[in-house]
């Protein structure tokens, strides 16, 4: 158990940025996600912790201790890989075991660890087998429980639930929350996927393009997204965005597709004319019938079950999408309202959200 | 799925496998036949008369303690030249797996002695160790070390080790190199985040993973020091000096060629045949086994 801190980690692979800069603290037995789209950084960025490259800039404090220019084999960190990495010469056992094995640890020790995580990750029956034997779902918990028998100061997980079927991924989701929780180790954890980063995180850690746009809970990142990115990456179905002008002395906007709408607070949001991005997620639009001041063009009904999603235009040609309960209004032309408790003000010339105190 | 083609009648066929029979009929069968004929037989001095001898030829050399002492010499020759050229070509191929600048060259310079016919590769190690003049004689000279291969049999057969070994490193360093290169990098990366460095982690990881080739290879390398260093010895020493080099196959073409025992030769080469033909069918259940 740990503190992790990274200062300013930056890497590049000869003229290719792949990180610019990243400062960020893990409490002791914090789990921190840190979520992103494909090629962003992800992996390189748990490979430097790891060990397994070397930054180009900044350092890596583990519990205080600077461990920038430390061997991997001596940073007692434990990485669940998303391949799995397993040994395919080795039973589950010897897997497990390996690590154990080269700290010296006594035998009867070793088995009784190894046993004790097993059990905990249902692998009793597996032990003798050889990964080359098990099912995806298997050698994933495999490579758990090799990671969890070494009880590491850090747990870093690259993406461990991406080669798992949809409905294995919900209940594997749920197990390394518990396991995690309940061991108590430090984690970093990548993924792409929003879902497993949102339920996972004690805290989440957006990145865009080699820097973090937003560190916090998980409910502050959907609730008060930092810049319209986050705002556009969190949260599914996404949120929708319209280009707006301030007017009414700054306490309300024109969108481009015509009306005026009312912005929440007693404050002025800002110089009259000035340009910004509403955000309102799907979910929040109300439907009107016939009084409502935006008009909706609906293109497409998707029914989820007990919901559906309309995806349409506003006035202006601008895409839009709304999520009702089932049924949906039969209709191809509908009027809405945009609460204005529910709406998101984002500078339009730099993305970053507007607040007012 | 294997891929079946269906003729129809038996000319096409039959002319098509016809040059591939030929080949290995007059090559092969033919001249392996008349062998096993030979080897029932003895023929005088002079060539004049043959008569047949059942399978005394063989009792012969079985009871005889110089074609014993030639397999031992063999056997001997071939562990030596396997591993040494095994070891090495290892060796190199984990240099180049790590190299990233000149891999290219490493690779190039590293294939090149497979290129060169064997009889030349014998001609150059005469540049280096020629008892007058060679380079590595002289250097050795300098060292008190009075090296010469053509008067000391041991000398002389650590020089044709070194050379059928060297002649065989490109062919190991390649099989290694491809083997070396599909072990996987995240497998070693989560070895080393175990806590495994170093020769460790190559004994532990890398090596089991090789099992597959190395196996192939002993078989294969065996194979060749056995029965295909003929002309790499012969060239440089004869079988000499005295018998320290006389090999199975060496001893063959003395026994037959020049000694003029026509039956006891041919008698060698058959249980030479016999020898390749179990190997062979060894190496050929190795192979099968991996899944390549
Ligand atoms: N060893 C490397 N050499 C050159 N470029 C690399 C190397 N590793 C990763 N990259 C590049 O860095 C970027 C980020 O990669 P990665 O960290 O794997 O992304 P992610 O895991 O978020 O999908 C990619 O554009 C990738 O091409
Ligand atoms: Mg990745």
């Amino acid at each position: 158990m740990a503190t992790l801190e990274l200062q300013g980690l930056a890497k590049s692979f000869g003229n290719t940025k792949v990180l610019h800069g990243l400062d960020v603290k893990l409490d002791d037995g914090e789990m921190l996600v840190i979520v992103g789209g494909s090629g962003c950084g992800k992996s390189t960025l748990l490979r430097l912790v790891a060990g397994l490259e070397s930054p180009t800039a900044g350092r890596i404090l583990l519990d205080g201790k600077d461990i920038t220019h430390v061997d991997p084999s001596k940073r007692d960190v434990a990485m669940v890989f998303q391949n799995y990495a397993l040994y395919p010469h080795m039973s589950v056992f010897e897997n497990m075991a390996y690590g154990l094995k080269l700290k010296g640890m006594p035998k009867a020790e070793i088995a009784k660890r190894v046993e004790e995580a097993a059990d905990t990750l249902s692998l009793s029956a597996l032990l003798g087998r050889k990964p080359g034997q098990l099912s995806g779902g298997q050698r994933q918990r495999v490579a758990m429980g090799r990671a969890i028998v070494r009880e590491p100061k850090l747990f870093l997980f690259d993406e461990p639930l991406s080669n798992l079927d949809a409905k294995l991924r919900v209940q594997v989701r749920a197990d390394i929350r518990k396991l995690q929780k309940r061991l108590n180790v430090t984690s970093l954890y990548v993924t792409h996927d929003q879902v497993e980063a949102m339920t996972l995180a004690d805290r989440l850690a957006v990145m865009e393009q080699g820097v973090a746009a937003q560190i916090a809970t998980p409910l502050e990142v959907f609730a008060r997204p930092a810049d319209q990115f986050v705002a556009g990456f969190i949260g599914d179905p996404s949120m929708n965005f319209c280009k707006a002008v301030l007017c009414a002395g700054g306490h309300g906007a024109k969108l481009a597709a015509g009306p005026e709408v009312a912005l929440p607070g007693e404050a002025s949001w800002g110089p009259e004319g000035m340009a910004v991005m509403l955000g309102i997620r799907p979910q929040h639009v109300v439907i009107e019938p016939g009084t409502g001041p935006l008009g909706f063009a609906v293109a497409l009904e998707e029914p989820l079950g007990s919901e559906a999603l309309l995806h349409g235009t506003l006035p202006d040609g601008e895409a839009f999408r709304i999520r009702v309960p089932y049924p949906a209004p039969q209709a191809t032309a509908l009027t809405i309202s945009l609460p204005a408790a529910h709406l998101h003000l984002f500078d339009a010339q730099t993305g970053k959200r507007l607040e007012i105190a | 799925m294997e891929r079946k083609t269906l003729f129809r009648g038996w000319l096409l066929p039959a002319a098509l496998v016809a040059p591939q029979l030929l080949i290995t009929f007059v090559f092969f069968f033919w001249p392996a036949g008349q062998a096993l004929v030979e080897s029932t037989q003895a023929t005088d001095a002079f060539g004049l008369s043959t008569m047949f001898v059942g399978a005394s030829n063989f009792l012969a050399l079985l009871t005889d303690p110089d074609y014993h002492a030639a397999i031992l010499r063999t056997a001997f020759f071939c562990v030596a030249v396997t591993i040494l050229a095994m070891a090495a070509g290892l060796l190199f191929a984990s240099f180049a797996n790590r190299a990233i600048k000149g891999r290219f060259l490493y690779r190039t310079a590293l294939i090149w002695p497979y290129a060169i016919a064997p009889a030349l590769s014998s001609v150059i190690f005469v540049f280096l160790f020629q008892p007058q003049i060679g380079m590595i004689t002289n250097l050795l000279a300098r060292f008190g070390v009075n090296f010469n291969y053509t008067a000391n049999g041991s000398q002389a057969l650590a020089l044709v080790i070194l050379i059928a070994a060297w002649k065989q490193v490109s062919y190991n360093f390649i099989f290694y190199l491809a083997a070396l290169q599909s072990v996987p990098r995240s497998m070693l990366e989560a070895a080393t985040l175990d806590g495994a460095r170093g020769l460790h982690r190559f004994r532990t990881m890398i090596w089991p993973m090789l099992m597959p080739t190395t196996l192939f290879l002993s078989v294969t390398n065996i194979v060749y020091a056995a029965f295909d260093t003929f002309d790499v010895i012969f060239a440089l020493t004869g079988g000499g000096p005295g018998t320290s080099t006389d090999m199975l196959v060496v001893k063959v073409y003395r026994d037959g060629v020049i000694n003029l025992d026509l039956g006891g030769s041919a008698a060698q080469s058959v249980l030479l045949m016999a020898g390749i033909i179990a190997l062979t069918a060894l190496q050929m259940r190795l192979t099968r086994g991996r899944a390549t």
